[in-house]
């Protein structure tokens, strides 16, 4: 069996791969192969995986891309995301990529679901819209449509039909993934010394480029690992961070975060990986059994409209009650409308609910770390002192 | 230095005519509550002006009093007023400048205090950020919001999957909510009769928008057009009043075109047409007037603008049809400029660079507005690549007064006119060979 440590790095080698070689190597093992790209917070994968094509989430450049290409292209108020992706299309680190799906989340997104159209003609891409009316009669049949139309798309690229039964087994080894993935963060939050946040954020990262097979198996491999491993306990204390669902921080900013005292037992990193509180249907029409669960059983965050003012920011404090957490860091990407817009609201909320936040910006290259741990430092102090 | 003379201007019949009609939508919302009107709170793009008159609801426009304040100078306090309160300096400054309108007292642009709406109508079309505005705003007031959702023309047109949706939301959750707060029963044929209203102004502000096909102009399609959009755009659409707007601009722009002259600016009758541009992008209202002014002091008319589209795209053939009542809505909403996907953006304003023979594109990009500024530098590249026209950019905000600097948009536009004329100047030779 794997340490811990081997498969942290890991992942690690693949977080850190620009060029994707774990996928390019994929596809080539294969003739036929096919890959379909797709950006935060949301699509459902497992269209992709039945038509047999690897889903590869692209969140971004990180901290290690110089950006030439891509700030060309946009305007300085404008985050940073769309830049670092239009860096890696145009300097070919995408050029395995045969599809691209751009979901609803942020008018920033939204338009760059056009120009990609420009840029890269050769590559089918699709902006993918999700209900914000949540009857299945309306949303959901507006919601089988669009995945009926995703489905044919997919089955364009992958040249081949993908059938009902294609579908259900897909849902069934996602439903797996996603198991492993809620028992990963139910096992960080029983116990965040084992699990540090900077070594779970980059096993769900290789989520986002592995095949869920391979994901599925790491997974695994690291509960078992990281379960048998003793690890001091700190007397950290434990926060949600929340906002960082699409831009990405750089590890450095967790781990600035755990170094300055801070246990993260929850947080909305890569949404796509756990958005279905519970199991997808696996019998009966699996389209429908893919909008019933995202219409009844997905997760919240900004671009999702919340129908009840009374309910606005609720999860958020149920999180905190489940986790066991004693304080929220807000951490939002700069120029980010969705989570900077939503912010007040759930701060509101959390106030109601004597539940103490603090917030920050960042963006994916920020390099000065001592101000995040000075103010995380800060906080968790001052949770240990006065709450 | 002696002052400058001042100009009398005689205002025109169908600028009284509108500054009468929003005076007495001003009046109509200060006073809803003692008449027992209902009020609806929605937004300009995709707006169901139509449907809410169906209902005797009086419309408050959050955007329309953002703008206002703007142009009055409000807008900066009321914007600090929201970041005092933890909203943050990067998001869109419409939604500030109305929470902070709200929270010092919710009064309108007027002075008068606006009444509390009784139904959010939330029409999610063409820009993510309503929806959050909205939810901003529910938290406000205790009252009943109804979210229709207006998919994005992502493949560059709506399907009818989309049109469905939206149709099933009008019937299902609009309509019905709209009669719960009003007590009104919906009557089609009263919509019906609306709709064809609408289509009789639309017919006319078509007219208007593409009389600037003409040299010279007989209008700014911008500057003016800002005001030429406020009846079709706002809460008069379906209107006798609004169809005798435009009936009175139509003729006054026929006269203009008749008698050679350019457009009316602040400063009386535009003359000696140089330079023709599209503008991309809204416009900067705290300096509205001094923005203006750099345009057309330099002989700069606007011949088409993507801002007069936010709120309806007619000059591509919609109309509302009363045949199609709900159909037509919808397909209304879908439609709006920033609804529609950058490629057909682009394609929008180079079919404007050759139909209205404008000298090239200028992208006004707001600071703001994600929904219209992200995409800007490639759709001002793939214009120049595509029309051999030059095209360029300047920054302002909406109603931020921090975010417009004269001296760079000057200095920006001056540039860009001189590259017009260095485009030109290179073009010569090229034609007379």
């Amino acid at each position: 069996m794997s340490t811990v440590q081997e498969i942290v790095r890991h992942c690690e080698v693949l977080f850190e791969d620009l060029n994707f070689n774990y996928v390019r190597e994929w596809k080539a093992a294969k003739p036929g192969r096919k890959v379909v790209g797709f950006m935060p917070f949301y699509v459902p994968r497992e269209l992709i995986h039945a038509a047999g094509a690897l889903p590869l989430g692209i969140l971004g450049g990180g901290d290690q891309l110089e950006v030439i290409h891509g700030d060309a292209y946009y305007q300085s108020y404008i985050c940073r995301i769309p830049r670092s992706t239009i860096e890696l299309g145009v300097t070919g680190k995408l050029d395995m990529v045969d599809g691209m799906l751009f979901p609803s989340i942020c008018d920033v997104i939204r338009n760059l679901s056009g120009m990609w159209k420009i840029m890269f003609p050769k590559v089918k891409s699709r902006y993918f819209d999700v209900p914000q009316n949540y009857m299945d009669s309306i949303g959901g049949t507006f919601y089988i449509n669009e995945l009926n139309e995703l489905r044919h798309m997919l089955e364009e690229i992958a040249g081949r039909k993908v059938t009902d039964d294609d579908l259900r087994a897909s849902i069934k080894i996602y439903n797996e993934n996603r198991r492993l993935v809620r028992a990963v963060y139910d096992f960080r939050a029983a116990e965040p010394w084992k699990a540090p946040s900077s070594e779970v954020y980059l096993l769900m990262r290789a989520g986002m480029i592995l095949s869920v097979e391979e994901h599925n198996r790491v997974l695994r491999e690291y509960l078992a690992a990281a379960k048998a491993q003793d690890r001091p306990k700190r007397d950290n204390s434990r926060i949600v961070l929340t906002g960082a669902f699409c831009e990405q921080p750089p590890i450095g900013l967790i781990k600035s975060i755990e170094l300055a005292g801070c246990y993260i037992v929850d947080d909305d990193f890569m949404l796509v990986n756990r958005w279905e509180a519970s199991d997808v249907a696996e019998a009966g029409d699996p389209l429908q059994a893919l909008s019933n669960s995202y219409l009844h059983d997905s997760g919240h965050m900004a671009a999702k409209y919340e129908p009840e003012g009374s309910k606005k920011g609720l999860y958020l404090v149920e999180m905190v009650r489940t986790r066991a957490a004693e304080g929220v860091i807000f951490a939002a990407p700069s120029f980010c409308d969705p989570a900077l817009l939503e912010r007040p609201m759930l701060q509101r909320t959390l106030a109601k609910h004597n539940v103490p936040y603090i917030a920050f910006k960042y963006a994916e290259n920020s390099g000065q770390m001592q101000p995040i741990r000075e103010q995380a430092g800060t906080f968790a102090d001052s949770i240990k002192l006065w709450s | 230095m002696s002052a400058k003379p001042q100009v009398e201007i005689v205002k025109e019949a169908s600028m009284l005519k509108q500054k009468s009609m929003i005076e007495a939508n001003y009046e109509k919302l200060s006073t809803a509550k003692e008449k027992g009107r209902k009020v609806a709170s929605t937004f300009v793009p995709g707006n169901l002006n139509e449907l809410i008159m169906c209902f005797d609801i009086v419309n408050n426009l959050p955007e329309i009093n953002a703008i206002q304040n703007g142009m009055r100078k409000k807008s900066g306090g009321l914007i600090m007023e929201a970041e005092k309160r933890g909203h943050s300096e990067d998001v869109c400054t419409y939604v500030k400048a109305d929470l902070g309108m709200i929270a010092k007292g919710n009064l309108g642009p007027d002075g008068q205090k606006l009444p509390d709406p009784d139904v959010l109508l939330l029409s999610y079309t063409g820009c993510f950020t309503f929806m959050k505005w909205f939810e901003l705003v529910r938290e406000q007031y205790n009252c009943e919001t109804l979210m229709l959702h207006v998919p994005y023309e992502g493949d560059g047109h709506a399907t009818k999957n989309m049109r469905d949706y939206v149709v099933k939301q009008l019937k299902e959750v609009i309509i019905p909510g709209l009669e719960r707060v009003s007590g009104v029963k919906f009557d089609i044929d009263r919509l019906r009769q609306y709709l064809k209203e609408s289509s009789k102004a639309e017919d006319h502000f078509v007219w208007v928008l593409e009389s600037a096909k003409n040299k010279p102009s007989p209008i700014d399609a911008y500057f003016g057009g800002v005001y030429y959009v406020g009846p079709i755009f706002t809460a008069f659409r379906g209107t006798p009043d609004a169809t005798e707007y435009y009936r009175l601009l139509r003729e006054e722009v026929a006269q203009r075109m008749k008698d050679g002259k350019g457009p009316i600016t602040p400063e009386g009758d535009f003359k000696g047409e140089k330079y023709r541009l599209i503008v991309e992008g809204p416009p900067n209202w705290t300096s509205f007037r001094d923005f203006w002014k750099m345009f057309y002091d330099e002989g700069a008319v606007v011949v088409a603008s993507s801002y007069t589209k936010v709120g309806g795209l007619y000059d591509l053939g919609f109309r509302h049809d009363p045949d199609n009542p709900l159909e037509s809505l919808a397909d209304y909403c879908l439609g709006c400029y920033t609804n529609r996907n950058l490629p057909s953006r682009i394609d929008l304003m180079e079919k404007y660079i050759n139909d209205y023979q404008a000298d090239g594109l200028l992208v006004n990009s707001i600071k703001s507005c994600n929904s219209f500024s992200a995409g800007q530098l490639l759709m001002l590249r793939e214009i120049e690549r595509r029309t051999g026209k030059p095209a360029a950019f300047i920054e302002t905000d909406l109603v931020d007064p921090r975010y417009f600097s004269p001296a760079n948009v000057k200095n920006r536009l001056e540039s860009y006119l001189q590259m017009i004329e260095q485009k030109r100047r290179g073009a010569a030779p090229k034609a007379a060979a």
